[in-house]
């Protein structure tokens, strides 16, 4: 029995930590783009954003003045100056004059160059380089030290992507894609899934075959003969192929089958009685529809929305097939992509355009989770 | 940009007007064509009959409309492209087809998708499963399962930048500011390419669909678990059985239906699956998958809509079975209606 019990407590730390490894690795990299966007440039490219609170130590390069600024104290020859520029918050904690062994001597020491000239570098980044005779040096000498900042936060990388990296323009198109593509599909959905819970009409069954067939047709299926389609009808009526029309149309067409399947199955699983009542007081099926059948499906209604929000605003090929990629139609994933292939190695863009993709998702999915959890459980488990 | 932002509520006003005025338009019109009040008894009843006939069509009119021009049609079309050449004027046979089984790249690409579906939907569905057992016993497990489900509201292209960034390669001996890299360097490794390594950058990039798909069934498997009658469980425990028996013997068996929905709805995902190989590689260092091949030979070279329209149907060929199993399970729960 004891032992029955210490192996129970144990399993039950085991759950707890086993849970806990999986939120980590779940969570671990969006929080590295989300930590990334707010660090300063400088500082991310040094070092990994999990040491973003401690100070960060980077090796640079500078150089001194030449000789023709030395001054002459006490029959030595000095050249003064400072490392940094004026304002900068870092500090040296070492330095070197070769490449090989840029942390040579510790900040604050004279190092000895040779021929009694010595050169000292305070913390602050101010030098002193000393000799006994004139410099006739034209060139300063290399200095290369190892300068610690303490831990930057900023925003201006937020400022940056949204005024001059095109990503607030990219936003507002990814809105006016997304707000038609997510209404438009709702209504006429719902309108359908109404008459295929409960209006009798020959080819009913054929029709929902049909639907739920379309499921799963991929949309690589439909691509080229659209495309064909839309640059033909650009053609023959001397109007641009790519317009926003165009995308919320097809994202429309995408989205219908799941809608009406979602709702159907909805509907009709509202009580009969209410309807027939309502038929036997008069009421046609477009009251019973507007009247009755609209409110009671608002959880279904909100959860598709959802979805359709979702999916159009995190679509790329959709976008990329149907859409210009001049900065007036490109949308969010469509400059992230373009991103990637401009601004490769700058993380602060990356990261900082990533989240700004990802935050209205993010906030549509915390906010509404209930209706997104039911909608995924109604839409993939039959009858549930 | 003021200018987009009031053509765009403008043109969502007329849209979503015009299919107001539409329905209720439509109704109005039948109702005056054959009206079935103030006219007599026996008018009344055959225009009520009419109008039965007449407004499921009204109804479902719109949807049928969009669903056979965006997907019905195509279908078809690109079915007839595939045996059609390059500008789809000219039949060539099974040229497209012959074609696609002798390139090098196509293999390779059928050869990736096989590998993705081999480990994606098993991969989400076990994660997906375990985790949803496990917080199903702890007092935080739905905060752990918020966490778990959020990338799931997270696009392809966003996700391929959050691992592109995990996954950041600096030469040995420099700072790694990829955590990955770091990590194999903390623990004694040296650092990977991780995404152009051949064959094994597959699996990175799996790694992606993994993360963001996870959620989905850990949510629909956590649910079918609750629906697990407690006495079965009971019984087990009464019976002696150990967590991991009571785990495969009793609680798995009674939720394989819905393990068998998880699995195909991933499934398909994976075979459509093109964002992340186009943000990540594009396809480079033969981590190239069918969707992405289909894309770039839609636009290669002013498009070669005749071999993208191949790759396309040979994506929808693997489907199939998927679909008519899918229809056959919803006819059966009644044919559809109530």
């Amino acid at each position: 029995m004891a032992s029955s019990r210490g192996k129970s407590v144990i399993g039950r730390f085991g759950v707890h930590i086993a849970v806990l490894v999986f939120v980590a690795i779940w969570t671990i990299p969006t929080l590295g783009i989300l930590v990334s966007s707010l660090r300063d440039k400088d500082q991310l490219i040094v070092s990994g954003w999990w040491t973003a609170l401690s100070t960060s130590s980077q090796t640079e390069a500078g150089r001194t003045d030449a000789a023709d600024k030395q001054v002459e104290k006490d029959g030595k020859f000095l050249i003064m100056g400072n490392l940094f520029g004026a304002g900068d918050a870092r500090t040296v904690t070492a330095f070197g004059t070769k490449a090989q062994q840029p942390t040579q001597f510790e900040a604050g020491t004279a190092a000895d160059l040779g021929e009694g000239v010595t050169l000292q570098v305070n913390d602050d980044g101010s030098y002193v380089m000393s000799s006994p005779k004139a410099f006739e040096i034209t060139r300063g000498q290399r200095v290369y030290f190892s300068a610690s900042a303490p831990p930057r936060f900023t925003t201006d990388n937020y400022r940056t992507v949204l005024f001059s990296e095109g990503i607030g323009r990219s936003f507002i198109n990814s809105l006016t894609v997304t707000i038609p593509a997510t209404i438009i599909p709702i209504l006429i959905a719902a309108y359908a899934a109404y008459a295929l819970a409960w209006m009798r009409f020959p080819g009913r069954a054929l029709l929902i075959a049909v639907i739920i067939g379309l499921l799963v047709v991929p949309l690589q299926m439909s691509l080229i003969p659209l495309l064909k389609l839309y640059n033909g009808v650009g053609l023959f009526f001397g109007v641009p192929a790519k317009t926003y029309l165009g995308i919320w149309l097809a994202h429309t067409g995408f989205g219908l089958p799941f809608a009406i399947y979602l709702l159907r199955s909805y509907i009709a699983g509202l009580p009969r009685e209410i309807m027939e009542s309502a038929r036997i007081d008069g009421a046609s099926d477009f009251e019973i529809f507007v009247k009755i059948v609209l409110p009671l499906s608002f959880p279904v209604l909100a959860s598709f929305a959802i979805f359709q929000f979702l999916w159009v605003w995190n679509d790329l090929l959709v976008a990329m097939v149907f859409l210009g990629s001049g900065s007036d139609q490109l949308v969010l994933t469509g400059k992230l992509n373009a991103l990637l292939g401009s601004r490769g190695g700058d993380w602060e863009i990356l990261t900082t355009s990533a989240f700004v993709t990802i935050i209205v998702p993010l906030i549509v999915f915390f906010s509404l989770q209930r209706y997104f959890v039911r909608g995924l459980l109604a839409g993939s488990v039959k009858g549930g | 940009m003021t200018a987009q932002i009031l053509s765009a509520i403008f043109t969502i006003i007329v849209g979503v007007g015009g299919c107001v005025v539409y329905y209720w338009g439509a109704n109005k019109i039948l109702d005056a064509v054959f009206p079935s009040r103030g006219v007599s008894g026996a008018a009344a009843v055959d225009n009520l009959r009419r109008q039965g006939l007449i407004r499921p069509w009204l109804f479902v009119g719109p949807a049928m409309l969009i669903v056979t021009v965006y997907l019905v049609y195509p279908v078809i079309e690109t079915l007839r492209l595939s045996f059609m050449d390059r500008g789809g004027e000219n039949f060539v046979g099974l040229a497209n087809y012959s074609w696609a089984f002798g390139d090098r790249e196509f293999r390779n690409s059928i050869f990736n998708n096989l590998l993705w579906l081999a480990v994606v939907p098993a991969a989400c569905t076990f994660f997906g499963l375990i985790i949803a057992v496990l917080t199903d016993k702890i007092w935080w497990g739905n905060i752990a399962k918020s966490l778990v489900f959020l990338p799931l509201a997270i696009s392809f292209v966003g996700a391929s930048v959050i691992w592109k960034f995990v996954y950041e390669y600096r030469a040995e001996g420099q700072t790694q500011i990829g955590i990955l890299n770091a990590a194999v360097q903390y623990l004694g490794g040296n650092p990977q390419v991780w995404i152009s390594t051949p064959f094994w950058n597959n699996f990175f990039l799996m790694v992606i669909l993994i993360w963001i798909q996870t959620g989905f069934a850990m949510v629909i498997l956590s649910s079918a678990l609750r629906g697990i009658p407690e006495e079965t469980i009971e019984a087990a425990v009464i019976d002696g059985a150990n967590p991991f028996q009571i785990f495969w013997k009793i609680m798995v068996p009674q939720i394989w239906g819905t393990i068998a929905v998880v699995w195909t709805t991933i499934t398909i995902l994976v075979l459509k699956v093109f964002d992340i190989v186009l943000t990540m590689t594009n396809g480079q260092w033969n981590s190239q998958v069918l969707a992405n091949l289909m894309f770039d030979w839609m636009f290669r070279g002013g498009g070669d809509f005749g071999r993208g329209a191949a790759i396309a149907v040979i994506i929808m060929l693997a489907v199939v079975p998927i679909m008519i199993w899918n229809i056959r399970q919803a006819n059966r729960e009644g044919g559809g209606g109530h």
